[in-house]
């Protein structure tokens, strides 16, 4: 038996810069992905593509064939309607998928696996936890709409090269509404139930509702404000206009600023709710 | 610079949590090379003052140095020197334990390479080389004790806290834990532990404080504490509940001092088999007796009025 572990003179421990340990969290975060990747194969990409599948194809033949007859709504400028929606879902399951990341996983760190604590017993503070584990989110969704995208345009469902545009959008839509989620998990002392409460009640309608599927102008007048406040009907705005047909300048900086607004309050109050729970 | 020869050094060290006062005002230094202790009941404030020790907690009111540096500045500076074993597991338990072992090295800004091979020497350390690509979740308390234990150890740290080692343990699974710490501590590495397990006290700690309601009520060598805070024998008499009133003035003369626990009178004396035979000639007919040697948990009775394990 030579299990030995000599007296240390001096530890070998090292303080990782800020930009180092946050990839260094991501690294963690990156060897949990590699042994589990495939079991977030299906929600991450396999269910977008089934919902572009069976609206895009299935649906799409109705709407290009309908009534008004295909190619003169206005709003498709004459892509088809499996076009009309690809980018959208991409923004759509974007978004779901960073919000399923940033609420039971953050709270599975504090709460149950508690290893949150362990990361915060190291050089690493918690703030570079935080963003570390937004960061990971973030390539989590841009790689997954990577690959959605890949077979989206195999399926001819996109329009040109704009819709490369789309996946930057899609990502820090998922990122403005991710990132206030991750403060509100950090926050949360109970089990967890109010996550299923945004994700019936605001991620579903929000999905169903804030122009995925159809323009927000056929909601009637007094609901649209409830659209547009929502920063999925501002991605998704932005994604389909540069897939499809360009978007006024003046009009995608609105959108992107509302977007970065969203995402910067949330990284501030991610941060802020991380190191008050890990440093009580 | 100066070197400091005390690795922690607490002055008036106090910690609260809104109107609670968890630690109240405490002085404590360890040197380099022990094996130092917090002995007391749980909400003594042991694992308060831990945290703040760990660079985890800010101190409410106090002075406060580990390793030489403040805390409050230099928490990432100091930890990075620290191995610190929480008194609940925090383990990755959806990785493997070789994993853990490795993402966590790499939080203290190690090379791979430095962390492959120090993975290896911890775990054929922590006996857990043949469940080195095991996932976490399935092991025994035990193992995943340590495991963490391992895990604190990957930085070759300076001073290794640890909070509650073997909480929650069956007896083996602490005696394989202690061997454990006990070649760490031979192997010089400085030792800070937390307990309400008398028995883990005395095993481990060259010295040690006993805590109770957030203060130190006892400093000194397990022996010395034992010496200065009780007898060196002890006559325990064990009545069915409620039988030892009567028989607690007779304990009173034959004894130094008495405690009367709810089914049992502890008599304090230096020599037990006398004083039972005392008890014995006087007609006292208690239900079992037991003669042995004072320990921590007589200490703690003495000082406080209470047990150390509820």
């Amino acid at each position: 038996m030579t299990a030995t572990v000599r007296a240390p003179a001096q530890s070998t421990g090292q303080v990782p810069g800020p930009v180092r340990a946050t990839l260094l969290v991501v690294e963690g975060l990156w060897t949990w992905y590699r042994r589990h990747w495939r079991s977030t194969l299906v929600s991450s990409v396999l269910q977008p593509l089934l919902y572009l599948v069976a609206m895009g194809v299935g649906l799409g033949t109705f709407v290009d064939a309908g009534g008004r007859g295909a190619r003169t709504v206005p709003e498709l400028a004459g892509a088809s309607y499996l076009q009309y929606i690809a980018p959208a879902l991409l923004v759509a399951a974007a978004l779901q998928n960073a919000a399923g990341e940033a609420t039971y996983p953050v709270l599975s760190g504090f709460k149950w696996q508690k290893n949150y604590w362990a990361v915060t017993a190291t050089p690493i503070t918690p703030h570079q936890l935080a963003h570390g584990s937004l960061l990971w989110i973030a390539i989590r969704v841009a790689v997954s709409g990577a690959a959605y995208l890949l077979v989206a345009a195999l399926l001819g469902a996109v329009a040109g090269p704009g819709a490369l545009l789309a996946l930057p959008v899609a990502v820090l839509t998922a990122m403005a509404f991710a990132a206030p989620l991750a403060a509100f998990a950090a926050t949360t002392r109970s089990g967890g139930e109010g996550f299923n409460v945004i994700i019936r009640f605001v991620v579903l309608p929000m999905t169903l509702f804030a122009g995925t599927f159809f323009p927000v102008e056929q909601l009637p007048a007094l609901v649209r404000p409830l659209a547009w406040v929502t920063p999925l009907w501002h991605g998704t705005e932005l994604a389909r206009g540069l897939s499809l047909t360009g978007v006024p300048p003046l009009a995608a900086l609105g959108h992107v600023g509302y977007l970065v607004v969203w995402l910067a309050v949330g990284v501030v109050v991610t941060r802020w709710r991380f190191r008050v729970r890990l440093t009580t | 610079m100066i070197e400091d020869t005390a690795l922690v050094r607490a002055r008036g060290l106090v910690k609260r949590f809104g109107d609670f006062e968890a630690v109240r005002g405490i002085d404590v230094e360890v040197r380099r090379g022990e094996a130092f202790g917090f002995l007391g009941p749980n909400g003594a404030g042991k694992s308060s003052t831990m945290r703040m020790i760990a660079c985890v907690s800010p101190r409410s009111a106090g002075e406060l140095r580990v390793l030489g540096e403040d805390p409050d500045r230099h928490g990432p500076r100091i930890r990075a020197r620290l191995g610190v074993v929480p008194q609940q597991d925090n383990l990755d338990n959806e990785l493997t334990v070789r994993q853990n072992l490795h993402v966590y090295g790499r939080y203290f800004g190690l090379p791979r390479a430095r962390v492959r091979a120090k993975a290896e020497e911890l775990l054929e350390f922590a006996q857990l080389t043949d469940r080195a690509d095991d996932e976490v979740e399935p092991l025994s308390g035990g193992m995943k004790r340590r495991l963490t234990i391992a895990r604190s150890l990957v930085n070759d740290p300076e001073l290794l806290l640890l909070d509650e080692p073997t909480t929650g343990l069956d007896p083996q699974a602490r005696h394989l834990l202690w061997d454990r710490l006990f070649r760490l501590k031979q192997s010089g590495v400085t030792l800070l532990v937390t307990t309400h397990y008398m028995d883990e006290a005395e095993q481990l700690c060259d010295r040690l404080v006993v805590m109770d309601g957030g203060r130190v009520v006892a400093e000194g060598s397990p022996a010395e504490l034992i010496r200065s805070h009780a007898t060196r024998e002890v006559l325990e008499l064990r009545f069915a509940p409620g039988g030892q009133d009567a028989a607690v003035p007779l304990a009173r003369e034959l004894a130094d001092r008495v405690e009367v626990l709810p089914d049992r009178l502890l008599l304090y004396t230096g020599d037990g088999e006398a004083a039972l035979a005392a008890v014995q000639r006087r007609g006292v007919q208690p239900v079992a007796t037991l003669v042995r040697r004072s320990t921590l948990e007589d200490v703690f009775l003495h000082l406080t009025g209470r047990s150390l394990v509820d």
